[in-house]
């Protein structure tokens, strides 16, 4: 990791920023490898992987068939053994045909066998609805993940982060679930000179009146709720759903009183139940009005733009909900 | 490409088949004796055991260099104890003992020991295979040398990740030999109903890859095979599978009856003991006599039944045990 003193920081996108963050793991450590179907020559469907395999070669970047229980699964046996994949899963939904490597093998492997066995594995997957995917290409399951013990699930909703926490994901001994929202794919930002560690939350913004707890794409709506509505608004970004950083949201609730969690997950049994279930509990007294959730209504999402805008949460609902609290109490 | 069709190479097994009896001895005894105790209640959970195939364990486990992989099924316990797993702290995790080899948290169906290559017996049918074909990824890619076995069932290659595995392998190349012990039932099912192509050799072909089927109960055929098939592994020759035709004497799980199977069937293989198949063969060449053999059984089930005596006298787990090993640092 360059220091703040040489470099200057430049503007790239989060797409790039991927890239570099796999790179810079190839390069460190022989033992990684990035495996998916199209990661190598065709650079992966959203070109996230673009160049690295004419720079580090077919052995380092390999291309699968698409057979995702098997790659996925050699890649968690592979991980067992010394190597540190990355493996990709090209849409989120696909986990549907290759779970039980992540479920049954990397998550639980270590536990059974007394710490025996390691598995550093990043599954890297790439989820987020609105454009126009269908209901079989947009579904974000993080909450799933989360429910699983031994595993991490990390959320990057920034461009230094997309470096930064997969690389610290690659680095980390333990099974990542690492969940890219496409929309965020060519959003631009700096590199942040001092990143934070993985399992901290980030206050993106401080504000007096409401907590609002968010991760991945939904951090921009929320930034922009803020911007929007009349009240003023903490805005933090989760980073990670496990490890979950809850002291930062205690802090701000503390001050605030109140809480709005959002995410473009399905609500119902989303990691903003949990959120809402410990906030409730630990910080009963200190909360001026009951806690709300914005999430997606339970409906599998339509393929039309317009179906998807009417059930996405926007920057005016939050705002909504945010005014609507600080006017309850 | 053939298969089974290409007669066998010349290849002596590693170690004479007195040493192959003397294991195949000890998975005997302890299997026999882990029955009696799950019937008597003093082992917890589910047992599956291996009675009636101890010759391919014997004949494979003992047949690889000390690093090559291990990765195995639900009735594991004859690969492990053939690959050279410790009986006192096997017998331990069976009895669900602070001090088992997975300090309690894996059980008969997880029991593991990554430092010497066992990835671990696994509750989910068909999971050793991409296990197994990313062990071999991790040796070529690292230069390694060691060979990746994957123990199955017939029963598990009607899985999806039997055939994804398998095509993996064979793309690229990996040291890998893949065991089929075929014991003629998928848990309670005549796997012959549930496929068109009974005989497991006969897929590999759609593959591209070699295979053998062979008499699992006979030690000296199974580790001919699989000494020579190792050494394909590591002269980069690619996978190679290897068909065991063998019978499981006991039911799926132990207390499982068997009303599905003919009672003529069972003789007739009960007829075929692996060890009596050795045992007449170490006789009438005069390398042992039958008070020798007698004595290595007897010995044995000594070495087990101390297993045992230590086992019941070993505390629970502390409670403090459960939170530990989710997570690495």
């Amino acid at each position: 990791m360059s220091s703040a003193a040489e470099a200057p920081v430049t503007e790239r996108r989060y797409i790039e920023a991927l890239n570099e963050g796999m790179a810079t793991a190839i390069e460190e450590d022989e033992r990684v490898i990035v495996l998916g179907i199209d990661v190598g020559a065709g650079g992966g469907i959203f070109r996230v992987t673009r160049g690295l395999f004419d720079r580090f070669g077919p052995e380092r970047v390999i291309d699968a068939p698409i057979a995702e229980m098997g790659y996925v699964g050699a890649a968690v046996g592979a991980a067992m053994t010394g190597l540190r994949p990355i493996v990709e899963i090209m849409f989120m939904d696909f986990v549907g045909v290759c779970l039980d490597p992540i479920l049954n093998q990397a998550a639980k492997l270590r536990y059974m066998t007394a710490g025996a066995l390691e598995i550093p594995i990043v599954f890297r997957m790439q989820t987020g609805a609105g454009k126009a995917a269908g209901a079989q290409h947009s579904q974000s399951l993080e909450a799933w993940f989360a429910h699983v013990p031994g595993l991490k699930v990390v959320l990057p909703a920034t461009v230094a982060d997309a470096r930064d926490l997969l690389l610290e994901s690659v680095r980390d001994p333990n099974p990542v679930v690492f969940v890219e929202n496409r929309r965020l794919y060519g959003t631009k930002g700096d590199i942040d000179a001092d990143p934070l560690p993985l399992g901290k939350a980030r206050v993106a913004r401080q504000g007096e009146q409401v907590t609002v707890v968010t991760y991945g794409q939904m951090l921009r709506t929320c930034l922009a709720a803020a911007e929007e509505g009349d009240a003023a608004l903490e805005v933090i970004d989760l980073r990670s759903l496990a490890p979950l950083d809850m002291e930062t949201i205690y802090a701000s609730v503390r001050r605030t009183g109140r809480l709005l969690i959002v995410h473009e997950a399905v609500q119902d049994f989303g990691a903003g139940a949990e959120i809402a279930a410990r906030v409730s509990t630990d910080l009963f007294d200190e909360l001026r009005t009951p806690v709300r959730r914005i999430g997606t209504p339970s409906v599998p999402m339509p393929f039309s733009p317009d179906l998807e805008k009417a059930l996405l949460p926007t920057s005016k609902a939050v705002s909504g909900a945010a005014d609507a609290l600080v006017a309850e109490g | 490409m053939s298969t089974n069709t290409e007669p066998a190479q010349a290849a002596s097994p590693p170690v004479p088949e007195r040493d192959l009896f003397a294991t195949m001895a000890l998975i005997r005894a302890f299997e026999t004796r882990v029955a009696e105790l799950y019937r008597d209640g003093e082992i917890p959970g589910f047992v599956h055991t291996s009675l009636g195939q101890e010759a391919v364990a014997a004949g494979v486990g003992r047949s690889l260099r000390d690093d090559d992989y291990v990765a195995t099924t639900h009735r594991g316990h004859g690969h492990c104890l053939a690959r050279g797993m410790e009986v006192d702290s096997m017998m331990a995790e069976l009895f669900a003992r602070g001090a088992g080899i997975c300090h309690g948290k894996g059980g008969s169906m997880h029991v593991a020991d990554p430092a010497h290559g066992l990835l671990g017996a696994n509750a989910i049918v068909g999971a050793s295979l991409p296990l197994a074909v990313g062990a071999g990824m991790s040796s070529k890619h690292l230069k390694q040398g060691r060979v990746a076995i994957a123990f199955f069932g017939e029963g598990a290659v009607n899985q999806g990740a039997f055939h994804e595995a398998v095509n993996l392998a064979a793309i690229w190349d990996l040291p890998v030999v893949l065991v089929c012990e075929n014991n003629i039932y998928a848990e309670f099912s005549d796997s012959r109903t549930l496929t068109r192509v009974p005989a497991v050799v006969d897929r590999c072909g759609a593959y591209g890859i070699e295979a053998r089927a062979v008499d699992g109960n006979d030690v000296l055929a199974v580790a001919a095979l699989t000494a020579d098939a190792a050494a394909r592994c590591r002269a980069g020759k690619g996978p190679f599978l290897i068909e065991a035709e063998t019978y499981r004497w006991h039911g799926h799980y132990e207390g499982d009856s068997q009303p599905y199977k003919p009672e003529e069937e069972i003789d007739a293989w009960r007829e075929r003991d692996p060890l009596e198949v050795s045992a007449a063969r170490l006789t009438a060449s005069g390398a042992c006599n039958r008070e020798e053999l007698d004595s290595i059984r007897s010995e044995a089930a000594t070495r087990v039944e101390a297993s045992v005596e230590r086992a019941r006298t070993l505390p629970a787990p502390d409670p403090e045990e459960a939170y530990a090993d989710v997570f690495g640092s």
